[in-house]
């Protein structure tokens, strides 16, 4: 349509006094109100994190369980793929499209390493049972330490702590006792807190390391299931306290819970196991449909038809019926 | 007009940049279209009010959010004052959302892009997913139970979608520089220039009976 000038735009409608300051200058006062009243009345959400200090003293065997499984290798970021390591098949794909492992390995993490024999060796220095087992487990073959391991996790599925500390039953876990043991007393006291977050630098910003080893663990997930958190609780639209969170989340959450992403067999090659990846191609898709909203036929006609706009504009589609 | 005189074209026209770009803004956003005395009178309906409390909103996000930014990290956790003002963040935030969300539907309703305004329909849309991820870093820059939970969570679509590489929802400086510095700044640049389209326009016409909702 050819652009025509303001001017010539509503040549022949009726012109109003109309003050836009003054209608910015009310509206700024009446959010204002709003907001405020909301912050006296009502405050707002502030449930202070998990550290690894309060994880393994509150759930030690949780920890102890994880710590083991990041040594199997058995945990969510030892698996993972990337970005943070290299796990075969691990990345999510549709068809030949898996963003995931196009761009590789950008944020690496070793997990055995990174969480459990890093720390371990910082403390070894001042003590030799410590210096010793870390010593067998590394001088151990692939498979001897997979049997260590295997049977102290299993063990721990059993296992009740006691003052602090896990007691499993008599077994063959090779140095995985004395090793836990440690790991799990740097824990308690806020060592390893610190170590993940220094990450041999002074100024330190990225908690990535932390973060992923406490969301191993079983933990967090647990108090966030108590504060109703998690996807199928739609969580995202929850914040801790009975707070509003990220409402306008809610159709991107909502996929999560429907055909095909809660199916394993799914549909079109989308399922489960691919879940991320294809709700963003479908919000994506969803949300570039609503900018052209104006280039696609019926979803552009939909106003014409539905007859909201007669309510809102009603003075004047009654000032038009009261002419003719 | 005389057109030897330096600075003008032969036809007239101005040949400096500088007086072509105040030729083009003078014609295009005059004054008395920028801030007008006068509007059509059918703008009466409330559903104009949606947009300018937006507005509002944003405003108080942005008074609330350079206060925080310039005490620090701790001071919204420790201090009583920091907790007020990360409330009064919080509450203009999810206000914010009400309102965007009300404007956007009542000008769908309104079939608002009609008479050549697809373009500030498009830019609204940007301003609403620009918004969302602006959000989404302040959820995860709170440093509390929160942060870390949606943190943990959120990383699996943003890795599963490739974005996780560059853009890591665990680090916690790349989240909070991004979320009170460029994103806003992309927010606010937006939405003046949301704004300056509609006065550009002005408002649309009511759909008539035998109207179309085409741009």
């Amino acid at each position: 349509m050819k652009q025509t000038t303001q001017d010539e735009y509503y040549r022949g409608v009726r012109m109003i006094r109309y003050d836009l300051i003054k209608e910015l200058a009310i509206a700024l006062a009446a959010v204002g109100v709003v907001a405020l009243g909301a912050t006296v009345f009502l405050s707002s959400p502030d449930v202070p994190p998990v550290t690894i200090a309060t994880w393994s003293h509150d759930d030690p065997v949780d920890f102890v369980a994880t710590a083991t499984g990041e040594l199997a290798g058995t945990t969510t970021s030892a698996g993972y793929g990337q970005p943070y390591n290299s796990t075969a098949d691990a990345a999510q794909s549709w068809g030949p499209i898996s963003p995931q492992a196009w761009f590789g390995v950008r944020i690496p993490i070793d997990s055995a390493k990174t969480f459990v024999i890093e720390p371990l060796q910082r403390e070894a220095v001042e003590s030799q049972d410590l210096t010793a087992a870390l010593s067998t487990w590394q001088s151990a073959g692939a498979d001897q330490q997979t049997a260590w391991t295997d049977a102290y996790s299993k063990a721990l599925e059993n296992a009740q702590p006691s003052d602090g500390t896990v007691t499993v039953p008599n077994g063959d876990y090779g140095p995985l006792p004395v090793m836990m043991a440690n790991l799990l007393a740097m824990g308690q006291s806020g060592a390893l807190d610190g170590l993940f977050q220094i990450n041999g630098s002074f100024y330190q910003t990225d908690y990535t390391p932390a973060l992923l080893f406490i969301g191993d663990g079983a933990y967090l997930d647990g108090l966030a299931n108590t504060w109703n958190l998690h996807g199928d609780q739609w969580g995202m639209m929850n914040e801790t306290g009975q707070y509003p969170g990220q409402t306008w989340l809610w159709l991107y959450t909502m996929w999560y819970q429907v055909f095909p992403f809660t199916s394993d067999s799914g549909f079109l090659g989308l399922n489960g196991g691919n879940a991320d990846l294809g709700v963003i191609i479908v919000m994506t898709v969803l949300t570039i449909a609503l900018a052209l909203v104006p280039l696609i036929p019926i979803l552009r006609d939909i106003p014409r038809w539905v007859p909201i706009h007669r309510v809102i504009w009603r003075e004047y589609y009654a000032s038009r019926k009261a002419k003719v | 007009m005389d057109a030897t005189r330096p600075g003008l074209t032969p036809s007239g026209e101005p040949s400096s940049w500088t007086l072509r770009l105040r030729r083009l803004v003078d014609r295009e956003l005059p004054m008395d279209h920028l801030l007008p005395e006068r509007q059509p009178y059918f703008v009466g309906s409330w559903v104009y009010v949606f947009g300018v409390i937006t507005i509002a909103a944003l405003v108080w996000i942005v008074i609330s959010g350079v206060v925080l930014a310039f005490m620090g990290p701790q001071w919204w956790h420790d201090a009583g004052v920091g907790r007020f003002v990360n409330g009064l963040h919080f509450w203009s935030v999810q206000l914010f959302f009400i309102f965007m969300v009300l404007h956007l539907w009542g000008q769908y309703f309104m079939a608002g892009w009609r008479h050549g305004r697809a373009a500030t329909w498009m830019i609204g849309v940007v301003i609403f997913g620009t918004s969302i991820l602006t959000a989404f870093t302040g959820y995860l820059s709170q440093q509390n139970f929160d942060a870390q939970f949606i943190a943990i969570n959120a990383k699996d679509a943003m890795n599963g979608g490739g974005i996780g590489a560059f853009f890591n929802v665990l680090n916690f400086g790349q989240m909070y520089g991004l979320h009170i510095m460029l994103l806003p700044v992309l927010v606010t640049f937006l939405v003046v220039w949301h704004i300056v389209m509609v006065r550009m326009r002005g408002v649309v016409k009511p759909i008539d009976p035998e109207g179309v909702s085409k741009p």
